[in-house]
């Protein structure tokens, strides 16, 4: 990822010039996004940890850190979630790149219902989601009940690490869609006219060809998905699998409590691991040079598929997206049910659960959109402003930035928000109220928490444009700032939308660090609507309303996030070239 | 702003302490908002506040809904600016509160109000926290999914060891639910310690999960993912008045414990707090608890009159909780051990644990079919394995072992390393159920 570019650099001319140092506005960004890092991920972490890692009595201690290693029960732990996580990344890549290369290499009818309905599942916000999952694929959920009655068997596919795993890739595979399709689309035509003029077609152009230059997006996505499945919790809490490294964490901080030193060393484990794949991933990309020059022929040409071919991609795409779509189609059925009770379907319809839910509290939906919003557009500013500190500049330090930044990602919700508790309550705003416990405080810790995901799209998305085409800016006499502007974030744009919708959409949903930090009904996000819902069983039928309103409203940006970029590019792009083949 | 906060407060004091009566001090005029955390879910928050706020028509109510866990968090980290009242079923949030100096001492008029209510005390003996309603535990169980699986309907903990209802049980963890570790605890204090493990070792067999969230048992069992569950009772009432096809009996060793309502410390709102908490307690607050969305046992008797029929009455009905005479001090001596124990012996290994009992029951099937003296002592030894846990009652309430569950404060220094028991006790349960399995599947050879 972050290297690519520096390292390849290192045997070029060009170099020269970059050794003239850092300017000021580099130093000015750095320190800006440094502060805001340190302010609202560094100092509230750190201040829960070092409370946790004292012992009592006697100062720091690294006891606690050799108790992990000798209790077999987290080393079990350890490997299952090695193992769950890493399985995740194969089943959701068998799920992602085959819709990523359809999606961008042919033209296929259906492509903008799997751009759109690809997003979906990252959308599934959190107790909705699983609930949806158990009523259709659970041991007496739908599929089982009819399966029992008509061939008197049961799958039995929502059951330990095999159940993580199946709706963890469900579940994350899109973050390997985006990615790659972004990347796919930003490689230039010409690369393939040239792998065919040299003779290759077909697979081997895939192969050879295509697939190696979308490696930055297709890693930056298979990371994404590694560490997320790593430190989720929620998916094996719901599933009650317990016997993992992030289930075993919360357990500990939230029922031992606070001061258990050992949920933290879980943490800080869960960190490292999490910055090591990150890491390595950047390892994988090292020495190579993933930008192409050419701009303008619009990504890589799309061909038609031969009858067979189109065959073969409706058979792979329908029942993917049928699977996929599963636990949405599972809620809209719970929003619009009576009582759903061990059979296949509800015992009846009813509207009357959204009547509810606008009626009581429609406030839930317009505060979504706004701090979502708001932490989605400050993402996409720091992501692009640190990947580009990191690909195009030589200031030192820039490589922490990434790292600090990435490890967000690993830092467990309830933690960020205690900490953000214990250093903010004190201070407050003009009207008294606390500012820890502010709609402004719950955005900037929503976007703390989601910029990992932006940052990665931006760190592919910059890798892949050349430099050259900032020193043709920068000869025509602009500025830095100018050419990062006027060329670089609009060269970036598909993948700057992806940087957007990601942190957006997992925003809308994001829930431990929510349950924390809300404080009044009318500033409360829609998660944590779904969340007070869902906690009763007359709730749960308005719980699913939310949910499916919650969906719906992401949805919704998705397509008009991926429309911007969509015009945005075609705008940019040359006249249509396309048209000669 | 500090500095009024301050004088009102004194002002507030002093009239307390001239002695003015509740009537002159309600007089007082109320603030406009009051601030509420609570573990309930809305509808059970929602039709008291509506309640209060028409008695109280300058008064708004502010609800924030945490799990009780992140409450007491919240409630910890914001002494500076704190919400007004803490509003949660587990007695055991308010005693952690308490200790720590966070529940203010309100005077509430009490008149009426039994002081004991199945064995336990109502309210907090210091006056710092209330109990509003009480609640028992019990199993609720789907009774379609029972029809279609033809299981019968259970009656007491003991029917849930029974091999018929395997992989139909749920729970959730002790260590996770308030509720759930007062259910463990009173099996245990009713039972004794060692019989009462062995019954919840059996049970355990029969688990199809070990939830982490008390609202996933009675939403498992609402959704008929699993038959039965082990419940406080207001999750299966509420439900059943939903309209889901479920029950929800009460066994005989059951206990009733209050939940409750405290005013923290330093509430800016103390007047409308108290009188939130005075309305609670009154004739209209408790006629709430009746709600078909509630369901909550009243603490005042005349209450129960407007109750449906058949609906349970600790003061008609003698034997409800008052079967254990539940021992307070003993529970909160041994609370984080229980949970540490429960999490190793049966959260952690339930897979180990539901395959060794398995065996175990496939052993008996053979064996019933073709007695032998060997296989029956290899099953009795399996059975031995499988219904003891690595510590007596006696070290589970000593302070060198438990004191290491305690979280360690400034106050309380720590006596030895959980890290240590818990290795141990884990390498136990492991070796117990895997010897165990194959000691019943030995015995199924043997005969």
């Amino acid at each position: 990822m972050s290297a690519t570019t520096l390292e390849t650099a290192t045997a070029r001319p060009w170099r020269a010039r970059l050794r003239t140092g850092a300017t000021a506005s580099q130093v000015i960004a750095a320190l800006l996004v440094a502060a805001f890092l340190l302010a609202f991920l560094v100092v509230p972490v750190g201040r829960v940890f070092a409370a946790a890692f004292m012992d009592g009595t006697s100062g720091p201690t690294l006891v606690h850190f050799g108790d992990f290693f000798r209790t077999s029960l987290f080393i079990e732990s350890f490997w299952n979630s090695l193992y769950v996580a890493a399985m995740s990344v194969v089943v959701a890549s068998l799920i992602a790149v085959p819709l990523a290369v359809i999606l961008t290499r042919y033209r296929f009818p259906g492509t903008a219902l799997i751009a759109t309905l690809g997003v979906l599942p990252l959308v599934m916000p959190p107790f909705v989601g699983a609930v949806a999952m158990q009523l259709i694929f659970g041991r007496n959920g739908s599929i089982n009940l009819l399966l029992m009655d008509w061939f008197d068997v049961r799958i039995e596919v929502m059951d330990g690490l095999t159940g993580v795993i199946f709706v963890q890739s469900l579940h994350y595979f899109p973050f390997i869609l985006m990615n790659l399709s972004a990347s796919l689309s930003n490689i230039d035509i010409s690369m393939e006219e040239a792998g065919q003029n040299l003779g290759a077609r077909g697979p081997t152009l895939l192969r050879t060809i295509v697939l190696p230059l979308a490696m930055p997006g297709y890693l930056a996505g298979a990371s994404l998905v590694f560490v997320k499945v790593f430190d989720d919790l929620a998916t094996p809490l719901l599933l009650n699998v317990t016997n993992m490294l992030a289930p075993q964490a919360y357990l500990r901080v939230t029922s031992v409590g606070l001061a258990d030193p050992m949920g933290y060393v879980i943490s800080v484990i869960l960190v490292a691991v999490s910055v090591a794949t990150m890491a390595g991933a950047a390892l994988l990309l090292r020495g190579r040079d993933y930008a192409t020059q050419q701009r303008g022929g619009g990504g890589l040409g799309k061909r038609a598929l031969s009858p067979a071919g189109r065959a073969l991609a409706w058979a792979f795409v329908v029942p993917v997206l049928l699977l996929v779509l599963a636990p949405h189609f599972g809620i809209l059925l719970l929003s619009l049910a009576t009582v759903w009770s061990y059979s296949p379907l509800p015992d009846g319809f009813t509207l009357a659960h959204y009547d509810t839910v606008l009626r009581e509290s429609p406030q839930f939906i317009t505060n979504t959109l706004l701090f979502c919003g708001i932490a989605g557009g400050i993402d996409v500013v720091l992501g692009v402003t640190i990947s580009w500190l990191v690909l195009r500049t030589k200031l030192p330090g820039r490589r922490l930035l990434d790292v600090t930044a990435m490890s967000a990602l690993a830092v467990p919700g309830l933690v960020l928000g205690i900490g953000i508790l214990r250093t903010y309550f004190d201070v407050h705003l003009p009207d008294g109220t606390s500012l820890a416990t502010s709609w402004i405080m719950l955005t900037i810790v929503l976007a703390v928490r989601r910029l990992p995901y932006a940052l990665r799209a931006a760190s592919a998305a910059l890798a892949q444009v050349h430099r050259s085409l900032e020193e043709a800016a920068e000869n025509l006499g602009a500025g830095r700032m100018l050419t990062l502007v006027r060329i670089v974030v609009p060269l970036m744009a598909g993948g700057l939308a992806a940087a957007f919708v990601t942190s957006f959409a997992t925003a809308a949903v994001e829930l431990s660090a929510t349950l924390v930090l809300v404080t009044r009904d009318v500033d409360a996000p829609l998660s944590y609507g779904i969340y007070v819902f869902m906690q009763s069983a007359a709730g749960r039928g308005p719980g699913a309303a939310l949910g499916v309103i919650a969906v719906v409203v992401v949805a919704v940006c998705t397509w008009l996030a991926n429309r911007l970029a969509e015009r945005e590019r075609m705008r940019r792009a040359r006249a249509p070239a396309e048209g000669g083949r | 702003m500090r500095l009024i906060r301050t004088t009102r407060r004194r002002l507030l004091a002093g009239s307390a302490a001239l002695g003015l009566t509740p009537v002159l001090a309600r007089a007082q005029a109320l603030e406009p908002r009051v601030v509420i955390v609570t573990s309930f879910s809305r509808e059970v928050t929602t039709p008291f506040v509506q309640g209060f706020e028409k008695a109280h028509p300058g008064t708004k109510v502010e609800v924030q809904n945490r799990n009780t866990a992140a409450a007491v968090a919240f409630i910890r980290e914001t002494r500076s600016n704190p919400p007004d009242l803490f509003w949660a079923s587990a007695p055991d949030a308010f005693e952690v509160l308490k200790a720590d100096k966070l529940l203010a001492k309100p005077q509430i008029d009490l008149a009426g109000i039994p002081e004991r209510i199945g064995g336990r005390p109502t309210n907090d003996p210091d006056g710092r926290y209330f109990g509003f309603a009480v609640s028992g535990y019990g199993i609720m169980y789907n009774t379609r999914y029972l029809r279609a699986n033809r299981l019968p309907e259970p009656k007491e903990w003991a029917d849930l060891t029974k091999p018929i209802y395997a992989g139909h049980v749920g729970i959730s963890a002790p260590s996770r639910s308030g509720t759930t570790h007062l259910t463990i605890e009173t099996i245990l204090q009713g039972e004794g310690w060692e019989k009462g493990w062995a019954q919840l070792l059996e049970m355990a067999g029969n688990f199809a999960q070990v939830s982490d969230r008390s609202f996933g048992v009675p939403d498992a069992v609402n959704s008929g993912q699993y038959g039965l569950g082990v419940v406080i009772d207001f999750f299966g009432l509420a439900a059943k008045a939903s309209g889901f096809p479920v029950e929800f009996v009460y066994p005989t060793v059951t206990t009733l414990v209050p939940a409750n309502i405290g005013m923290i410390e330093g509430a800016r709102n103390p007047n409308a707090a108290r009188a939130f908490i005075q309305f609670l307690l009154s004739p209209e607050g408790q006629e709430v608890l009746l709600d078909p969305k509630v369901m909550r046992l009243p603490v005042r008797r005349e209450t129960y009159a407007k109750a449906p029929q058949g609906f349970p009455n600790p003061f008609e009905n003698p034997s409800l909780g008052a079967r254990v005479a539940f021992d307070t001090d003993l529970s909160e001596g041994r609370y984080e051990l229980l949970n540490s124990l429960f999490d190793r012996m049966i959260t952690f290994r339930l897979k180990e644990l539901t395959d060794a009992w398995k065996a175990v029951r496939a052993a008996e099937a053979q064996l019933a079919r073709r007695d032998n003296a060997e296989g029956r002592r290899l099953l009795a030894e399996a059975r031995a394995k499988l219904t003891r846990v690595p510590i007596t009652e006696a070290q589970a309430s000593d302070k060198d072992i438990a004191g290491a569950f305690r979280a360690t404060r400034p106050d309380r220094p720590a006596t030895g390393r959980q890290a240590q028991f818990e290795e141990e006790w884990d390498r136990f349960a492991l070796a117990s159920f895997t010897e165990a399995r194959r000691l019943a599947e030995a015995a199924a050879k043997a005969s």
